[in-house]
């Protein structure tokens, strides 16, 4: 009975599919193509096979180039009139809004992980470290480019006064900012670390970073993407893997949109 | 149908027309039909993994720098449910193309991306695996065109061929859709020559550079690279006007298979065997 019943009803939506229109065929069609190539792109084995692209991407531009290969540098004249903002921009948790209110007075940074001292400085003895300033280029995954003028600590400094064990491979970036409570964290092997462009900047273009652009500290890694200069950086972590932290794979888009953990191209 | 000059023809099987009396000709090497498939195969990806990628920011700049708030030349975008695309300082309407179709707002629609929702990383995924494929083929098929001498035997003019007045002869046979015939078919035609040229000398390298040229490690390591194209944003663009290249040269060379006889161009790419084109009476 149920089956007659349920038959009753499929008939009469079946009936309009006698005025499938040559458009509709096509739509059908290509929505059927859509999907087919979207099983495609979802199939674990074929995400894999895709990542071997990246691994041999990664492995070929560190064997073809001059690891202390420096980023082009600049002329004032050549910096974009406006430096947009992107990603978060603003952390807007009450311990920062605290922070900010303070102008990052009671702010300090922690260097910790696998180091023999680990230190914390204040917003006020980075400001009066060596410092490195440099107009650089800050390439977007997505594809725009905008150039400022980036000063700032060199990042290698910070951790050769903590001293770092021979085991650490990575240098992990925490942020004070998350997106849908997940936090923003970055992490670069120690060939970037100890890059002499690379700095955990306090100034952008002669003044002191604004919320927007990562106050009151972020890192420019200046031969990677946009995602791999982490804002609002509150602690450095030498570690000897990524696998135990967040999601492991070394980032939040990492962790949680699959882009690529070495963010050279 | 089958008109009957049949027994004059020698050989010719019954009811065939004289077909027979063209010969089947081993025309296609098997390294250019392996590379012709693998080249398709990934020009086919990237072309549709880098329409994503533009998608994430449909704008093209000439510089050093560009951004939202710079000057583009170049912007896919939308109003509403209304695409359009602006190039300098004219603007087109595309709803249903570019900007707006398919009831969503991307520059290109899901129908030619990879994949087909929304998906910069996975795009990135795509482009960069087959990027090896592409790079590593094509500069295989360099090194077998050299080797081998089909670049310097089949796809280089020929002395005759370089007289503009020659290449004129054949614009003009190609505009009325006479292609060649009998012997004149065993080799490419000059148009040919210079469309498949123009792929492995122009499109294929300068693609492959400009690709490169958008890595901000390889510019720190070769700084040669955005000086060549005035800038990482100008190299975006010719990036951008290479793919274009590759379609414009797909959609010609797909309707010229058509044109030419889709069964017979298929073979020869496929198994290298290839009819001559019956001689046309004048």
């Amino acid at each position: 009975m149920s089956k007659d019943n349920n038959s009753g009803l499929i008939m009469p939506a079946e009936r309009p599919s006698s005025l499938i229109t040559r458009r509709n065929a096509l739509m059908g069609g290509a929505g059927l193509l859509l999907a087919g190539c979207d099983q495609i792109n979802a199939s674990p084995s074929v995400k894999s096979l895709l990542s071997l692209g990246e691994k041999a991407t990664h492995g070929a531009q560190r064997l073809v180039t001059d690891r202390n290969a420096l980023a082009q540098e600049f002329s004032r004249s050549e910096m974009s009139p406006v430096f947009r903002q992107n990603g978060n921009q603003n952390p807007g948790t009450s311990e920062y809004n605290a922070l900010a209110a303070n102008n990052f007075a009671d702010w300090t940074l922690k260097v910790d992980g696998m180091v023999p001292n680990p230190l914390q400085f204040s917003l006020a003895q980075l400001m009066t470290a060596p410092r490195r300033t440099q107009i650089t280029r800050h390439d977007c995954v997505e594809g725009w480019s905008a150039i400022g003028e980036w000063s700032g600590v060199p990042l290698g400094l910070l951790l050769r006064r903590a001293g770092m064990s021979s085991n650490a491979k990575y240098v992990v970036f925490h942020c004070a900012d998350s997106t849908g409570g997940l936090p923003y964290y970055e992490s670069i092997d120690m060939i970037d670390a100890f890059h002499p462009q690379t700095i955990l900047a306090t100034h952008m273009n002669g003044a002191p970073l604004t919320v927007g652009h990562g106050a009151p500290l972020r890192l420019r890694v200046e031969r990677q993407l946009g995602y791999k200069q982490a804002k609002y950086v509150m602690r450095v972590e030498a570690v000897a893997s990524l696998a135990g932290i967040h999601g492991g794979k070394g980032g939040y888009w990492e962790d949680h949109r699959d882009y690529q953990w070495f963010a050279g191209i | 149908m089958a008109t009957h000059y049949a027994g004059s023809e020698a050989g010719g099987a019954e009811g065939k027309a004289g077909a027979g009396a063209s010969p089947l000709i081993y025309r296609t090497k098997l390294p250019v039909r392996i590379w012709h498939w693998i080249n398709a195969l990934s020009i086919f990806v990237m072309l549709m993994s880098g329409m994503m990628i533009f998608n994430a920011h449909p704008r093209l700049y000439w510089g050093v720098y560009g951004a939202n708030l710079d000057h583009p030349w170049l912007v896919i975008s939308h109003r509403g449910m209304h695409g359009y695309a602006q190039i300098g300082g004219f603007e087109i309407a595309t709803t249903g193309f570019l900007g707006y179709a398919q009831g969503v707002a991307y520059a290109f629609p899901p129908l030619v991306t990879i994949p087909s929702t929304y998906s910069l990383a996975d795009a990135r995924q795509w482009h960069f695996a087959f990027a090896w494929v592409l790079l590593i083929s094509a500069t295989l098929f360099m090194a077998y065109n050299l080797i081998s001498g089909h670049l310097r035997r089949d796809l280089a003019l020929k002395r005759e061929e370089r007289s503009i007045s020659h290449l004129w002869h054949d614009i003009k046979e190609h505009a009325r859709l006479r292609f060649p015939t009998g012997e004149a078919a065993r080799a490419y035609n000059p148009l040919q020559k210079i469309a498949y040229l123009g792929v492995l000398f122009v499109l294929i390298p300068v693609v492959i550079l400009t690709g490169c040229t958008m890595s901000p490690t390889l510019n720190a390591a070769f700084p040669w690279l955005p000086e060549l194209f005035g800038g990482r944003p100008s190299a975006r663009s010719i990036h951008f006007l290479c793919a274009f290249g590759f379609a414009a040269f797909i959609a010609v060379h797909l309707l010229a298979v058509v044109l030419a006889g889709p069964f017979n161009e298929l073979r020869s790419i496929i198994t290298g065997w290839y009819r001559l084109p019956k001689e046309r009476s004048k």
